[in-house]
């Protein structure tokens, strides 16, 4: 089921460009927790129609307020809304939705995450508590954001910066090739970022035979399903819904050259 | 010594007397009978216990919304345009913000008729609601062919979508041509049984009155406006319109005032029942449609901004009827007191 509250924000930090908010849910946790990697949708005042779609970084059941962690960056209007909110102030949240990132608790994932696509990736290293490896890209060493968190929910971290101001110089891509050459006995890889990037990364965990699943973006309305604009192009022909079909495909079935 | 039950009985009825007695010499006392608000409407026959319809197209095939509230709490459901055949719809991006309002660029995803009569109908018929079928074709057959369907399937209400701005073929064609709009309309009338047919309107024409006329002339039941209006948003960095088709549809608040406009123009032009639309989210929206002519109201954009919408749209319906000493929701409809 899901739901529609109030959240209060109980927690708010800025990094860089990256806000860190924790929201106390009510019961959003409970009804509607599938796996990490869904995704909630806040309104941003009144001035927007539309609500914004924001990953969930990590969350868990809570009593009276289940508690719901995001990590956003200010991409428009909608966001530099929501980054002037202030301590205290609540949210017109809904959630939990779409589907995440099928996961088992005893499995082992190659997590690779690229820019404001990292947050939710944190919440698969937490649900595997220290046996996944995570791949992290950004474009500098001032974008990075979470590594910390990564470092202590990971058996491995590894870097990589676009102009190589902080580890490997260079995309994830090639970090995710020379991980599986040395050991391939993950999962899946499971990834979050620009659709190039996944596009690669999908590309490298396919010549390893490693099954992978990725988190799509889309221009989004409704959030549930209802309004079939988000639409994401499957390699059949079909096109399915990132909201309601996703977030999360498999890599397989994505087409990539649409 | 009377026991505690009987002593209780005497002060219960004396606070009672008093009570009237103070009534009686405070007449501002005694509050006024609350006569309930009558919120049924009817709609070419069909009966709904209130006016407030979702709009095709906004609310899929119910599922998704039914997850947060009871249908059956809603007075009918248009349900997402139907095609003869399943459609995969047009490339992303399909939506885009605008000042108070979104346009989108669908382009008519539905998995077809066949599908919809197999699958859906049963959901949405566990509950006490209307089922309005929205269809769209090709060409007069293929309209023939979905209304057959639908008539035999069992839905309350057809509604002709002549207006589609999304899609090449048919859609806005026949929506913009009188001659056309009218052989669509006889087509769908005379192959629907008893199930009353709602022509939906476009108001991308420079009179609206002229289709509005036609589709009466026709056999048309009732009408619906307004579909969307065609706009284009272009993001000036890399000179590319944020639609992938380029142009959408413009819904949302933006648009009311051009749907309450075009529903009085139509209300004054035909004797048809009109569903009106068009940037409905509030009783006071819905009330401006219904004293410019609409029976019920359809609400759409305003359910991605909050699910529950229409039920803060027919509340807030049933308030101002309140207010105004009216009986029945459906006194507003025509309403309007125009200079």
């Amino acid at each position: 089921m899901k739901v529609e509250r109030s959240c209060k924000i109980v927690h708010k930090t800025q990094t860089g460009d990256a806000i860190f908010m924790v929201l106390e849910a009510g019961d959003m946790v409970r009804t509607s927790y599938r796996n990490p990697g869904q995704f909630v949708h806040i309104r941003c005042g009144d001035a927007l129609l539309l609500r914004r779609p924001i990953s969930v970084a990590s969350c868990q059941e809570d009593w009276p307020h289940d508690l719901v962690t995001i990590v956003f960056e200010v991409r428009g209007q909608g966001t530099a809304w929501l980054a002037d909110r202030k301590l205290g102030e609540t949210l017109d949240v809904l959630g939990l939705l779409g589907n995440g990132f099928p996961m088992r608790r005893e499995g082992r994932y190659l997590l690779v995450g690229g820019g404001i696509g990292v947050p939710p990736l944190w919440g698969c290293a937490q649900y595997t508590s220290g046996k996944s490896t995570a791949i992290l890209g950004f474009r500098s060493r001032e974008k990075a954001i979470l590594l910390d968190l990564f470092r202590e929910d990971c058996a491995k971290t590894l870097i990589a910066t676009d102009d190589g101001s902080l580890g490997y110089h260079g995309f994830v891509d090639a970090l995710v090739r020379q991980e599986l050459e040395q050991d391939r006995a993950y999962d899946a890889v499971l990834a979050c970022g620009p659709k190039p990037m996944l596009k690669n990364v999908a590309k490298a965990a396919k010549e390893f035979g490693v099954p992978c699943k990725v988190s799509m973006e889309e221009r989004m309305g409704c959030g549930v399903g209802a309004c079939l604009v988000c639409a994401c192009d499957m390699k059949d022909g079909s096109r399915k819904h990132v909201c309601k079909d996703g977030p999360v495909f498999d890599a397989e079935e994505v087409d990539w050259d649409a | 010594m009377p026991d505690r039950q009987e002593l209780e009985q005497q002060l219960r009825s004396a606070l009672e007397g008093a009570k009237t007695a103070l009534e009686e010499l405070v007449p501002d006392l005694k509050p006024a009978p609350v006569a309930p608000v009558d919120t049924s409407v009817t709609l070419a026959g069909m009966v709904m216990k209130n006016p407030v319809v979702v709009a095709s197209g906004t609310f899929g095939f119910g599922r998704e919304y039914g997850e947060f509230y009871d249908l059956s709490e809603l007075g009918g459901i248009c349900a997402k345009g139907l095609t003869l055949h399943r459609r995969e719809g047009n490339p992303a991006p399909r939506i885009a913000e605008t000042p108070m309002g979104i346009l989108n660029s669908v382009g008519l995803q539905n998995p077809g008729v066949d599908a919809f009569i197999a699958d859906e109908l049963p959901f949405l018929r566990q509950f006490d609601v209307k089922v309005i079928a929205n269809i769209s074709g090709n060409t007069p057959e293929e309209y023939r062919i979905m209304c057959e369907k639908l008539a035999e399937a069992g839905v309350d209400m057809i509604e002709v979508n002549i207006s589609c701005p999304n899609v090449k073929a048919g859609g806005l064609a026949y929506g913009t041509r009188p001659e056309l709009a009218a052989e669509v309309t006889r087509m769908a009338k005379s192959h629907a049984g008893s199930v009353p047919v709602m022509v939906k309107l476009s108001p991308n024409v420079t009179d609206i009155t002229e289709i509005a006329k036609a589709a009466e002339g026709a056999g048309a039941d009732a009408l619906s406006l307004i579909n969307t209006i065609r706009g284009m948003r272009i993001d000036v960095d890399t000179r590319r319109p944020i639609l992938k088709m380029n142009t959408g549809g413009l819904s949302g608040p933006a648009v009311l005032p051009v749907a309450v406009r075009m529903v009085w123009e139509v209300a004054n032009a035909v004797r048809l029942p009109i569903l009106g639309m068009g940037g409905v989210s509030s009783g006071e929206d819905a009330a401006q449609l219904m004293l410019a002519g609409a029976s019920a109201v359809a609400v759409g954009t305003a359910c991605f901004a909050d699910p529950f919408a229409p039920l803060t749209v027919r509340d807030g319906l049933a308030a101002i009827a309140a207010k105004q000493g009216l009986t029945s929701v459906s006194q507003l409809t025509g309403g309007v007191r125009p200079w």
